[in-house]
């Protein structure tokens, strides 16, 4: 009837992937390499191509350009039946008129597995529903729902597991919970992940690696905690959590450090920290890593006089200041109330420091606000 | 108190109106099932005697076309069948921006009246007309063979005539389809074919059992086809009861038959929906 499924392993090799439609590239000569094993996030706003890539992964669009590998095997062009690679749906997918035993079946009954029965109740248990096999999917919750859609797609131990926007639908304490569970469930079964979505937090809490995508391409790949210390961009900055991005020159250079010229007052920056690649230069410093003091007291690391708290919002854990620097830009600063010192309070003249260490630089002609204007929390993909 | 009245009060419209125009007719006909002539009285003059055997009487005299109706029917609705389903589908899945357009095309033919297009379908059928001399020079049909007063041609007028009440209940069930899910079967190792058996077929079977219905049992006590492009032997039930109303003035026999086509009709629909288990479909 069909050629069988083919039963490659591997590292999932994208080479020069690209997907025109008419005039419009979604995905633009991409490039990347999925290991075996790993959890996999291609994190971006909407429209920057990652569905595209995943569908093209999972065989549902075939690519204008490029090829796609599973370990050596070219699989390019097979089928998306034959592909040894499931999908965990956006918005599920499961099949109405079939019950939840019948939905997690399904791959099992069409590869002719024999112990059906066996390979379902396990992957039930797994998920926590084991009483819902005889259910049918109206009769479920959105968050069980999410769960009978994850195990109709690793019942068949996939040697690549893709999700789109898995959480996208549930509330978001669900959705939190269920990132938790996510992570467990792949180290417990060990199956390669690849995980699109467009909320950054989602993306750090489960994957090992990142990557940023962007206008079809990719911005910057690598751990969570490479991609929000060290951005090597100004949309990665700004879309991975937020920055203050302030312009400057570079005028000298101490050791391993540049000496950065931000409006007069002189910073240090490392020289493996900085992506740019002339004296123009924007110094960027995550809100949380600032430090305000009010004049006189003592301070240490890099320094920037002459501010004044523009606005001050008590969050809890945090306050939120809005400080306004000599030269007109406003600095969000980010403050843990954990040393028993009362808020600043409006209008107060401050100082802000920081470690050198935490400042990271970009290249000076970049748009500072690439990445900031994007929301995700209100976007919905496509 | 209003609040109880209320969806009584909007049901007595329609409750009236089948009252005077289907409950009443219908019982009308049941005492006329089992009347008789009166003696020596005129033609059509009859007088009620409880006489069940008329049901007996007009069906073995009938059987025949009774039979034929059915077969004629069920035929009509499987082509019907065979040609909306992917006739829907096309539109409900590759429509796109002109999916509205089609289905005005699906709906256009109710425009002029059914009479006028079966008649045309006499024509069009006829020796005059493009498809037998087509056919005779192809070679497909011999030189003395003819298309009208045949069973072919019964069929073929029921199978268009009923077609838009396929196609649209058809399309109403799969349009309802999330693409979604057969991506899902496909990415679940299933092939094209299987996942029409799996999923497809499946979640759209409301559809074929409202298209379905909506043809065999017009289909089934259909008097029209057979008159403009039957024959004498394409004789349906339908024709039979229109006669014997009309022109022998038989109200009993032609009565009997009726209820005889309806109740044959609710059983075989009783046994069909049971079958295809639509309750079980979301």
């Amino acid at each position: 009837m069909t050629k069988e499924s083919i039963s490659a392993k591997g590292d999932l090799r994208l080479t020069r992937l690209t997907k025109s439609y008419g005039d419009f590239t979604a995905v633009d000569d991409l490039s990347l390499v999925i290991p075996e094993g790993s959890f996999f996030a291609l994190l971006g706003p909407s429209g920057c191509g990652k569905t595209t890539t995943l569908r093209m992964i999972a065989g549902l669009e075939e690519p204008t350009v490029g090829s796609i590998h599973l370990g050596t095997t070219d699989i390019t062009t097979t089928k998306p039946y034959q592909r040894p690679i499931n999908t965990v749906f956006q918005n599920y997918a499961l099949f109405p008129h079939l019950t939840i035993f019948e939905n997690i079946a399904f791959g099992l009954r069409r590869r002719g597995i024999k112990d059906v029965d066996a390979a379902v109740s396990k992957v039930l248990d797994l998920v926590e529903l084991p009483h819902l096999a005889q259910r049918k999917p109206t009769q479920l919750s959105g968050g069980q729902q999410q769960r009978i859609a994850l195990a109709r797609a690793i019942v068949n131990r996939p040697a690549l597991l893709l999700l789109d926007e898995p959480l996208g639908a549930l509330d978001l304490k669900l959705r939190r919970q269920m990132q938790i569970e996510l992570k467990w469930i792949q180290k417990e079964v060990g199956l390669t992940f690849v995980h699109v979505t467009h909320d950054q937090e989602e993306a750090m809490t489960m994957a090992d690696t990142i990557a940023v995508m962007n206008e079809g391409q990719i911005e910057q790949m690598g751990s969570p905690a490479d991609l929000y210390d060290n951005p090597k961009t100004a949309f990665v900055a700004n879309f991975l959590g937020q920055s203050n991005l302030i312009k400057g020159t570079i005028s000298g250079n101490d050791g391993d450090s540049h000496i950065v010229d931000l409006f007069g007052q002189k910073i240090s920056l490392q020289k493996n920290r900085s992506h740019a690649n002339d004296q123009f230069i924007y110094a960027g410093i995550r809100p949380e890593k600032f430090r305000i003091s009010r004049l006189g007291t003592p301070t240490s690391g890099n320094i920037l006089t002459g501010g004044h708290i523009e606005d001050v919002s008590y969050i809890g854990v945090s306050t939120q200041y809005q400080v306004e620097m000599p030269w007109g830009q406003e600095l969000m600063v980010f403050e843990q109330n954990d040393d028993g010192v009362a808020p600043f309070s409006k209008g107060e003249e401050v100082n802000i420091s920081w470690e050198p260490i935490f400042t990271f630089g970009l290249r000076g002609d970049e748009d500072a606000t690439a990445g900031s204007e994007v929301n995700p929390e209100e976007l919905d993909e496509e | 108190m209003g609040k109880i009245r209320t969806p009584y009060l909007l049901l007595l419209p329609g409750f009236g109106f089948l009252f005077t125009f289907f409950i009443l007719p219908i019982i009308n006909l049941a005492q006329t099932s089992t009347q008789t002539p009166v003696g020596g009285g005129d033609t059509g003059q009859y007088e009620q005697t409880l006489r069940f055997s008329n049901y007996v009487d007009a069906f073995v005299e009938n059987k025949e076309q009774f039979g034929r109706s059915f077969v004629y029917a069920l035929i009509a609705t499987i082509l019907a069948l065979a040609i909306a389903y992917p006739l829907a589908y096309a539109i409900a899945f590759k429509g796109g921006k002109l999916k509205n357009f089609m289905l005005v095309l699906v709906v256009a033919p109710f425009f002029t009246s059914f009479l006028l297009r079966t008649v045309a379908w006499k024509q069009i059928l006829g020796e005059e007309g493009f498809v037998v001399p087509t056919l005779r020079n192809l070679g497909i049909i011999s030189q003395s063979t003819t298309l009208t007063s045949t069973s072919f041609a019964v069929v073929m007028g029921m199978t268009y005539n009923f077609l838009p009440f396929m196609t649209l209940p058809l399309y109403a069930s799969i349009d309802r389809i999330d693409p979604r899910t057969l991506e899902a079967s496909g990415d679940l190792y299933a092939n094209g074919f299987t996942t029409f058996r799996k999923v497809t077929l499946p979640l759209s079977m409301p559809g074929v059992v409202a298209g379905t219905l909506l043809t065999f049992i017009p289909a089934a006590g259909d008097y029209v086809n057979a008159a403009i492009l039957g024959s004498p032997n394409t004789k349906m039930i339908g024709n039979v009861i229109e006669s014997r109303y009309f022109k022998i003035v038989d109200y009993p026999t032609a009565a009997a038959l009726s209820f005889t086509l309806m109740a044959v009709i609710l059983i075989l629909v009783t046994v069909y929906v049971r079958k295809a288990g639509t309750e079980e479909l979301v």
